[in-house]
């Protein structure tokens, strides 16, 4: 830290990534340190899938493991559940060290991907399943199932089974069977994964809503980052099995720590430059079409290299050159993909680089509308960027 | 609702389908048509024909404006009658059901650890499974006379452990050291004959189990003990049924085995169709005697056969 972009508030460049935050985050967080993960690794015939990692979970939060496929972040999971041992390291749930304890005796369960509901079981069956295996009395049993059927809207289905189902009704299976038994934590595997779009930014409200309603701790893994922002209260981005960053969504996406994580979460203009002039208030950073005025205090060094990210909806169009000499470039339009809501701008500027734009499609007809070819330019605000130096 | 499947493939039959589609489908029918029910009709009108000198009388007869069928049910009449006959089924069956549970204890462990190998030594125990097979069938069953019999090597291992004299207190055999033409020899031939017919079909049914479901189940609090006959078991019931069936059935018939390694007390049907054939050379008899084994057997496997495709049809 001490050579980069020394960064006050908010912390823009680069939270140690693996240091567990000291404050819960959440407002459900009452007592941090639920789920303590504590410098787990797993090591795969060399290959370090999960490499150092430690984390605090708080009780009642809904934790998520965001990364792409390999990340380490499902080895992660099945470390927790039980079915896979880490090399090194603790797990420590409730004050109880789950090392040693196999999958069927730990006092948690999983959702898993694409749900794995016993094919030969109705519903009914599927959700008392752990519970049988508890060898509660039968009454005890029935009134739990019923409750969970209650909870996840599947009453009338009890006597189908899995394959009788619809994607979004075994989903809510799986989740009342793995609910069934009152966890500690709940693991869930790629929830909404098996599930198309439209289902799923309904479902993911659905599920939340039931979560909070039981009030149980959770961790997710997702590698869609619209699923893991809309749900969890805090995400750990993961990449070769470590930890970029955890934080809030907001703060994942408004100040990413660094140029992996800007870029893996929604789109960004990113955009290499020095730094040109330091004051009290601001610094300037040049780069190849541009001067970035950069408001937020920030210090460095003269002449450090950094990197600036934009993200394309802080990016406003016009076709006159705005009054202010930083923070604004000149493009051609190449092109456009309207997406309804709002439209991509892809400018390509002088250097040739390409900026990406989004605006809002606020009115249904616009009479100067912008179109291919034309010359534009773009101009953000003062606060816009992020500054980062990994 | 749907139409019921047999009316829906009905419909399909006859509407659009296209010719390939029809003799895919046909093709096996024919096959059955050719060589199952035409021989069993065959074998039905045997059964209930006069036999004259050496040719069987005509059914139908036109005389005299005078059509006559003449069934002669005296066979029949004759089988429910002599006890002989109804020993000899009641030893088949079980003996068949004896082989069978034995293929099945011994199969079921052999396919799971074979499904749950190493994927690079799954076709080496397959092939291991197969082997047996590259030898004949009754020289196989040829060489046990002589490893059953006294001074062959499996004959001195079992008397050398004692096991003979378990078997001779289980009743399996008549007295400790004589192991040939006994009930165990008979079962002994039966399960190494058709064992592969067990394993098979059950190691394709296990091979492509979801090993998910098992974690699922661990997840849930079951041990692995318990998730292997509350998963894994009922998951596989196909399998057990489909090896079942492959070894049940022709154990019921089975001719060779017995008369190679079987005694006086093991007289199966097979047996007694071969006696009512050539030893006879009571033809009708012969062919009630095979009519109602297949009976015996074809019944129970389509009401156990509607039972399943009722089970499937509620599956979809």
């Amino acid at each position: 830290m001490a050579s980069s972009v020394a960064a006050p508030q908010p912390a823009t460049a680069a939270a140690t990534a693996t240091s567990a935050p000291t404050a819960p985050v959440t407002p459900s967080a009452r007592e941090p340190g639920f789920l303590q993960i504590r410098d787990v690794v797993k090591d795969f015939d060399g290959y370090l899938a999960v490499n150092h990692v430690s984390l605090d979970i708080a009780k009642g939060e809904i934790f998520a493991l965001l990364g792409s496929s390999g990340c380490g972040k499902t080895t992660l999971l099945r470390m927790l559940a039980g079915f896979e041992t880490p090399t090194s390291g603790r797990i420590i749930l409730n004050g109880q060290d789950l090392a040693g304890l196999p999958p069927y005796e730990r006092p948690l369960n999983m959702m898993f991907q694409s749900y794995a509901l016993f094919p030969h079981l109705t519903v009914w069956e599927n959700i008392a399943f752990g519970l049988r295996r508890d060898g509660l009395p039968k009454d005890q049993i029935a009134e739990r199932v019923e409750a969970m059927l209650r909870l996840t809207q599947l009453g009338k289905y009890a006597k189908r089974r899995p394959h009788q189902l619809s994607g979004g009704q075994q989903q809510r299976v799986a989740l009342a069977r793995s609910l069934a038994k009152q966890p500690q934590l709940l693991l869930l595997d790629e929830p909404l994964g098996a599930l198309d779009k439209k289902l799923r930014e309904q479902t993911q409200i659905e599920l939340v809503n039931i979560i909070e309603q039981v009030g149980v701790t959770c961790v997710m893994v997702t590698h869609d980052q619209e699923e893991a922002m809309t749900m969890a209260s805090r995400i750990a981005v993961m990449s070769e099995g470590r930890f970029l960053q955890v934080g809030a969504p907001h703060d994942i996406y408004e100040t990413p720590a660094s140029r992996f994580v800007a870029d893996f979460i929604g789109n960004v203009n990113l955009m290499d430059g020095r730094l040109s002039e330091d004051a009290a208030d601001h610094v300037v950073i040049d780069c190849a079409d541009c001067r970035h005025y950069v408001g937020h205090g920030i210090t460095g060094t003269e002449g450090m290299a950094v990197s600036v990210a934009l993200r394309p909806e802080k990016i406003h169009l016009g076709r006159h050159k705005p009054a202010d000499e930083f923070n604004t470039a000149r493009g051609t339009i190449q092109e456009m993909s309207y997406f309804g809501s709002y439209t991509v701008y892809h400018l390509k500027l002088a250097s040739g680089a390409t900026l990406k734009v989004n605006q809002s499609n606020t009115q249904r007809h616009r009479d100067d509308e912008l179109t291919w070819g034309d010359e534009v330019w773009a101009h953000w605000s003062r606060s816009a960027h992020v500054v980062l130096t990994q | 609702m749907t139409a019921p499947p047999a009316l829906e493939r009905l419909r399909g039959w006859f509407s659009g389908g296209g010719k390939g589609r029809r003799a895919v489908i046909g093709l096996p029918y024919l096959w059955l048509l050719v060589f199952f029910l035409l021989p069993f009709l065959i074998l039905a009108k045997i059964s209930v024909s006069e036999m004259e000198t050496v040719q069987f009388k005509d059914l139908l007869v036109y005389k005299d404006g005078l059509l006559q069928l003449t069934l002669k049910l005296g066979n029949y009449v004759f089988i429910t009658q002599d006890e002989l006959y109804w020993r000899t089924y009641v030893t088949s069956l079980k003996y068949a059901a004896v082989t069978t549970l034995l293929c099945l204890g011994i199969g079921y462990p052999f396919a799971y650890f074979m499904a749950r190998a190493k994927s690079t030594t799954q076709p080496a125990l397959l092939m291991l499974v197969m082997l047996p097979f590259w030898t004949s069938f009754l020289l196989r069953v040829y060489a046990w006379k002589a490893l059953l019999s006294e001074h062959g090597w499996v004959a001195d291992a079992l008397m050398a452990t004692g096991i003979d004299q378990l078997l001779a207190w289980a009743g399996l055999i008549p007295a400790p050291g004589k192991l040939m033409n006994t009930p165990f020899s008979l079962v002994l031939g039966m399960v190494y004959t058709y064992l592969p017919f067990m394993i098979l079909p059950l190691y394709g049914n296990l091979a492509k189990m979801d090993l998910r479901l098992l974690e699922a189940a661990a997840d849930l609090g079951a041990t692995p003990w318990v998730a292997f006959w509350k998963v894994t078991v009922p998951l596989s019931k196909a399998g057990i049924i489909a090896g079942s069936m492959l070894v049940f059935i022709p154990c019921v018939g089975e001719f060779v085995i017995p008369e190679l390694l079987g005694g006086p007390e093991t007289m199966m049907i097979g047996r007694t169709m071969w006696d009512e054939f050539f030893s006879n050379n009571d033809w009708p008899m012969a062919s009630a005697v095979a009519v109602v084994m297949i009976l015996l057997i074809i019944v129970p496997l389509a009401v156990f056969n509607r039972y399943q495709a009722e089970a499937q049809e509620g599956r979809r």
